[in-house]
């Protein structure tokens, strides 16, 4: 009977299952990190001098910055000038105007993906704008959005072709100098996307982006900015897997939202970054600051990730209410196994009157895995009837990993409601067992138990992204429980 | 069916069945009853899987199939189901749905194809009825805020949609009401055939009133020290357990 736990580890064991290697020439730079390598950077992507200007003002003051300690998450001194901070697919220098013009291996590496970027991509009615490494390959559904005059394109097109939006509203959000990393990624950005979806117009498909980190020893510096114009609604679906690769790769995204009167944002990661081995070697550091402006009345935005990648996550997408009556939500499943550690919650910062914010958080963690919770809800002095909703739940498998809650309330009206739940459970063996009694398989019960555990999460993924993220958890849990 | 030899089982350490012999044919109703802390559940837990206890000696063969080498989830393929004395909760799975992976499961063990949707429904709406569950339980996660009487309930709903070969039920009638005790023996009742067993783990007497047994059995310090049929657990009742457990010792 004591078999139980050791099919628990064959089952916890299993391989990363995206883990190729596309061989494709890089065309990349040399490491290090320097005013020429930030002006390099620029000029491969031949930008407008404004852009080099913010960039080398932002490169500036990183370096002044000192690098941030205060996660609960361990790992070694990154050294910046050992990374590469500019890689594209050689074969892609002019940017391909139609799918035969995409390397065929490239192709191949996002079928193996299950990316549906060629026909299914119709059936499923997604727009698609593939990063891989750095430059966008291919963007899908132009024609139907420009229709509609929503704008979806990789951030450089953005900064060639609507430089009015792109001066306007980068930066609004999170300042180049907010942290440490979000100066980095506003000095060396590389590519991404940008979304603007105009007034009243409610944005025909689901948009998707799909990024993947493929070159060796490159730092990845997306930056993504979604505007939505006044009494606009769109969904945005962002997913991500790598490839297995021995040394860490540094992550540090930037993603802006800014949702204008009455219009809403549905950001939606699922995020599957190379975790790493059994030991923790290799692996993602996921670093990332992601955050959005409810600037208008009435606006909504609502962050719903998925984490179930990378060696450290180190992310807190935050809402900052101005707006009257504006709301914003926090769903979250992040899950730690073998050596992952996250430190990753929200900050939900009320400025504006009747403003209204939720926080879902369930955190999973099994193996030696570590998972913090760390959420910040203020509530200012000026936002009357403020309310916030926060439960944040738990969930341990097996004795060496560990669950740590880090609440931070700060309120300044006392007409404010914060309400705060909080649990943390073990998986019982005895829940297997029942489930295990009725003809379940092992695997299949402990799934069962999990995604019962995240549901409240699962509900709010787009109906695919949740069958998705379903998968993903289960595979990266296998045999987690002994 | 069922052949139980010699079964000698521990838990950390701490010996629980000492030899328990029992065989049971397709048909039959065995009644296993005895004092707290003689080994009844445990046996019950051995025959459907429960990991945590080592077989130090003897063997269950089911089917002629060594049951001990086989994980729950195979036995309960093989047409093995415990209505638990306690059943647990897990939050956040749909009651219905998980019953679907249940059938499936063992459809698939079975090498069958997987039942469809609208069938399944059927086949819970029917059984819903005769068990009288009311839909709102059906949706609701698993066993999560029921009663004592609605998981046992639930236990006997389960078990009429799996429709095992044998069935085994710990103490099902504890702590239940006389309505829902009816509730629970009418359910193995209807399921009772010629090809069909029940193993009925139970304190009282008051449930064989129900399910009328063919064999009664009495374990205590994990062993059968005496074994008869209806009469002797209205004796028992009567009596009490002083008097067979005696002997043992």
């Amino acid at each position: 009977m004591a078999a139980a736990s050791s099919e628990v580890h064959e089952l916890l064991n299993r391989k990363y299952d995206a883990g190729f290697y596309t061989d494709i020439e890089q065309d990349q730079a040399p490491p290090g990190l320097n005013e020429d390598i930030v002006r390099l950077i620029s000029s491969k992507k031949n930008e407008p001098a404004w852009m080099l200007e913010w960039r080398l003002r932002a490169f500036e003051r990183w370096l002044k910055m000192p690098e941030p300690k205060w996660s609960h998450v361990h790992y070694p001194e990154i050294d910046f000038q050992a990374l590469s901070y500019y890689s594209a697919p050689k074969s892609n220098k002019d940017g391909p105007k139609s799918l035969d013009e995409v390397d065929p291996k490239l192709l191949e590496a996002y079928k193996k993906l299950g990316i549906p970027l060629e026909e299914q991509k119709m059936l499923a009615g997604v727009a698609v704008d593939a990063v891989f490494d750095s430059v966008s390959v291919h963007t899908s559904f132009k024609d139907k959005l420009a229709a509609k005059g929503v704008i979806f394109c990789s951030f450089s097109e953005a900064v060639r072709e609507h430089p009015e939006l792109v001066r306007k509203y980068l930066g609004s959000v999170v300042p180049q100098a907010d942290n440490y990393y979000a100066a980095l990624n506003s000095a060396v950005f590389s590519d991404g996307s940008f979304v603007y979806i105009p007034k009243n117009t409610r944005c025909p498909m689901e948009l998707s982006t799909y990024f993947r980190i493929n070159a060796m020893n490159t730092g990845q510096f997306e930056r993504t900015l979604v505007i939505a114009d006044v009494g606009s609604y769109v969904s945005y679906l962002e997913g991500c897997t790598a490839p297995q690769r021995d040394e860490n790769q540094l992550h540090a995204a930037v993603v802006e939202l800014i949702a204008l009167d009455d219009a809403q944002i549905k950001y939606s990661t699922v995020q599957n970054w190379y975790p790493g081995d059994e030991e923790g070697r290799g692996g993602i550091y996921n670093f990332v600051t992601k955050r959005g402006d409810c600037r208008g009345r009435n606006s909504k935005i609502s962050w719903t990730q998925v984490e179930t990648g990378s060696a450290i996550t180190w992310k807190y997408p935050s809402c900052v209410l101005k707006g009257e009556n504006s709301v914003g939500e926090f769903y979250s499943v992040a899950v730690t196994h073998h050596r992952q550690q996250a430190d990753t919650g929200t900050k939900m910062i009320h400025l504006g009157r009747n403003t209204r914010s939720t926080i879902i958080s369930k955190g999973i963690s099994a193996g030696r895995g570590q998972n913090a919770y760390r959420g910040l809800v203020r509530i200012a002095k000026s936002a009357e009837n403020a309310r916030n909703y926060t439960q944040c739940d738990s969930l341990l498998m097996g004795n060496q990993c560990g669950a740590h809650t880090f609440p931070y309330i700060e309120v300044r009206n006392n007409t404010a409601k914060v309400e705060h739940e909080a649990s943390t459970s073990k998986i019982s063996e005895d829940q297997l067992f029942y489930l295990r009694s009725r003809g379940i398989k092992d695997e299949d019960a402990v799934n069962l138990v999990v995604n019962g555990f995240c549901k409240e999460v699962f509900k709010e993924l787009p109906m695919e992204f949740a069958v998705e993220a379903q998968k993903l958890l289960s595979l990266t849990l296998e045999g987690a429980v002994g | 069916m069922l052949k139980i030899e010699n079964l000698h089982a521990e838990i950390d350490g701490k010996p629980i069945l000492r030899g328990i012999n029992l065989t049971v044919r397709p048909g039959e109703v065995h009644a296993i009853m005895g004092p707290n802390g003689s080994g009844k559940s445990t046996l019950a837990y051995l025959i459907a899987g429960r990991p945590g206890y080592t077989v130090t000696q003897g063997s269950i063969h089911y089917r002629d199939k060594d049951l001990l080498a086989l994980a729950p989830e195979e036995r309960a393929g093989e047409g093995v189901f415990l209505a638990f004395q306690y059943p647990i909760e897990i939050p956040g799975v749909n009651n219905v749905y998980m019953l679907k992976a249940a059938v499936n499961g063992i459809r698939k063990y079975r090498g069958l194809d997987e039942v469809g949707a609208v069938e399944f429904l059927n086949l819970v709406k029917t059984k819903t009825k005769e068990i009288g569950l009311t839909d709102n339980l059906l949706n609701r996660p698993v066993n999560q805020g029921f009663s004592g009487g609605e998981k046992k309930r639930n236990e006997i709903f389960q078990m009429s949609v799996l429709e095992p070969s044998l069935g085994i039920l710990d103490e099902t009638d504890s702590g239940l009401d006389i309505d829902a005790l009816k509730v629970v023996a009418d359910g193995v009742n209807r399921l009772r055939s010629p090809e069909r067993a029940f193993v009925v783990v139970t304190h009282y007497q008051r449930l064989l009133d129900y399910i009328v047994p063919d064999y009664v059995h009495v374990l205590a310090q994990g062993q059968i020290v005496k074994s008869g049929t209806r009469e002797l657990a209205l004796e028992l009742e009567a009596r009490g357990y002083d008097w067979v457990t005696a002997d043992a010792a």
